[in-house]
């Protein structure tokens, strides 16, 4: 962004070509070259990103059955779809778990990372090797995170029940009782998110100059205080961010409870996303158009929270 | 403070920071350690908590069932990691250093689209390719899983190419260079980290999706290994040491690229959150 920020110093650049007339037609040619250049993303954006999405808006106004899903010949139905979502049982049922398995998993993941953040920012032998490892769960195909953890967590074989055991506990059914089915993927999904929330919150750690550090440690701040006055108001900026990112990718994760859990058991686990998925893809009979009425409600919360995001990072970088 | 004392707090950090990473990394050991026990212990309480006698009956069932869906997501990574570069190395050009018109308002439009979440976009794909009969195959799947890559990757090649020096590129005007020869011979061999990020990540999004594939792959002749998985989930739940020697197989790219690539990796996590 480093071209905009500059626009008294480009001013003057501007006036640089030789002879205005040659200068012009130049520029005209490069502005023709620059939609040249993004031609190829700008029809990709239109048939991929623009038409799918509007689809799903027409799904979810429409009454697509089966058939009509071949026949192309759908019933307009206005909002129907929309009301019916809004009055169903699982209405706020989905919207509950979203909102525990949502905020349960960005804050821990965060609380963890931040922890492992600082834990790593001072260099110790092995220290860069280590940070390396903690990257692989974020890169392991989630459909292999979510069934290592599906068997971790299986009741009768399951190595977090003999471990239990072995201390005396008792057998719990992590997946497949609904007390304890949201738990068990958020913990999962907890795991994923740690990598991210370490990488971003160390990146913002390293913008931390050090003789703030020493000058507090002079005044005999201890780690503990250094913590608290120093590391935690600094970071806020890079801090929200991370957050706001979390929730926005955590609003939309269906692979890892798709695997464990399948939303289930009795709905214990199903969230908006999980709830669009299953309506369209999880049955032998495809609800389409409800299913498009859930996701566009999901794709407004993610937008509300997405702007927020633009907004404070507009702020961050308009005051740095 | 005195370099001996430096020193040893600095061995109590090393050795936990072992443990912490070694817990964190406990399920991955145990998905290697289930994929070599054998099918009768796997219902043994307590587990095994090491292969001490080890079965690559799992790794033999990879080999004779698994191999067309590895050679599938081989594809569709690489399918994907071309048509990612071919639409976002131009675009991050054109948004970066020839000045696009409305270039802001695309950006913003960029940021907006790496929010949508997937399963809608699987949705309006699904009604798409039903009247264009795309669904099903392995060309439809690699345009599905590149619209999670093209985004990030814009951004990414916007944001590395807005800092390259503008001498170089006025060097190659003055030596006679158009826009795309300046493109070819100057921008792109100056950005080859920013590719190698952006393909890195193209790959492992396409290796690793799942809803994509699940909703417009799922009656295909060729699916993928994380369709694959969960098919074979689906089918033999006993057989976990079958299950987890296919994750194994599946995580190698990953294992690869973070070998090889570490710095890109941390870089593009980094690039999509933070921009300095």
């Amino acid at each position: 962004m480093t071209s905009t920020a500059t626009t008294p110093v480009g001013a003057d650049v501007r006036r640089r070509p030789t002879s205005p007339r040659l200068g012009a037609s130049r520029r005209d040619a490069s502005r023709w070259a620059a939609v040249g250049f993004a031609a190829p993303l700008l029809v990709y954006l239109v048939v991929f990103y623009a038409y799918p999405l509007w689809r799903n808006i027409e799904l979810s106004i429409h009454d697509y059955t089966v058939r009509a899903f071949v026949q192309g010949d759908a019933e307009f139905v206005g909002f129907a779809n929309y009301v019916e979502v809004f009055g169903s049982d699982t209405f706020p049922t989905a919207l509950v778990n979203t909102a525990v398995f949502t905020f349960g998993s960005i804050i821990v993941q965060f609380v963890l990372g931040l922890a492992l953040a600082v834990f790593f920012r001072a260099n110790f032998r092995l220290s860069n090797l280590l940070r390396a490892l903690f990257l692989v769960p974020w890169l392991l195909p989630l459909i292999v995170s979510a069934s290592t953890w599906a068997w971790m967590l299986n009741s009768d074989n399951g190595i977090v029940n003999s471990v239990l055991v072995a201390f005396g506990g008792d057998r719990i059914n992590w997946i497949t009782s609904p007390e304890t089915a949201l738990l068990s993927v958020t913990v999962a999904n907890i795991w994923l998110g740690i990598p991210f929330n370490l990488v971003i919150l160390h990146s913002g750690l390293q913008n931390i100059p050090d003789d703030m550090y020493e000058a507090a440690s002079l005044d005999g701040a201890g780690p503990w205080r250094q913590f608290w006055s120093i590391t935690l108001p600094l970071l806020r900026p890079v801090s929200a961010i991370t957050l706001l990112l979390g929730l926005i990718y955590t609003l939309k994760v269906v692979d890892v409870i798709w695997v464990m859990t399948a939303g289930g058991p009795a709905g214990a686990t199903t969230t908006l996303a999980i709830w669009a998925y299953h309506e369209a893809f999880g049955t032998g009979i495809p609800a389409f158009s409800p299913a498009a009425a859930v996701g566009n409600l999901l794709i407004v919360i993610a937008l509300i929270f997405g702007f927020v995001h633009l907004r404070l990072q507009h702020r961050q970088e308009a005051s740095s | 403070m005195t370099a001996g004392r430096s020193t040893r707090r600095a061995w109590w950090k090393t050795v936990l920071g072992v443990l912490v990473t070694l817990a964190m990394l406990f399920p991955v050991y145990w998905m290697v350690n289930v994929s070599f026990t054998r099918t009768p212990d796997l219902r043994r309480r307590p587990p095994n908590w090491f292969p001490w006698d080890p079965t690559f009956d799992g790794y033999a069932a990879v080999l004779d069932q698994q191999l067309p869906a590895l050679g599938t997501s081989l594809v569709l990574g690489l399918g994907c990691v071309a048509l990612t570069l071919v639409v976002a190395a131009p675009a991050g050009y054109a948004l970066a250093l020839l000045n696009l018109r409305g270039g802001r308002s695309l950006n913003f439009l960029l940021l907006v689209a790496q929010m949508i979440p997937a399963v809608v976009m699987a949705m309006g794909f699904y009604a798409v390719y039903n009247s264009l009969g795309l669904l099903n195959t392995l060309w439809g799947l690699i345009i599905a899983d590149s619209t999670i890559a093209v985004p990030f990757g814009v951004l990414l090649f916007t944001a590395f190419m807005a800092g390259i020096p503008r001498e170089l590129l006025q060097a190659a005007r003055v030596d006679g260079a158009g826009t795309w020869r300046t493109f070819i011979s100057i921008v792109l061999p100056v950005s080859r980290n920013s590719m190698l990020t952006v393909s890195l990540f193209a790959f492992l999004w396409a290796w690793s999706d799942f809803i994509f594939a699940s909703t417009l792959n799922r009656n295909g002749d060729l699916i993928p290994i994380t369709l694959s998985i969960y098919n074979y989930i689906g089918n033999n739940t006993t057989q976990w040491n079958a299950i987890m020697a296919t994750a194994v197989v599946a995580s190698v790219p990953a294992a690869v690229l973070l070998v090889m690539a570490q710095r890109y990796v941390a870089a593009g996590v980094t690039a999509g959150a933070v921009k300095d």
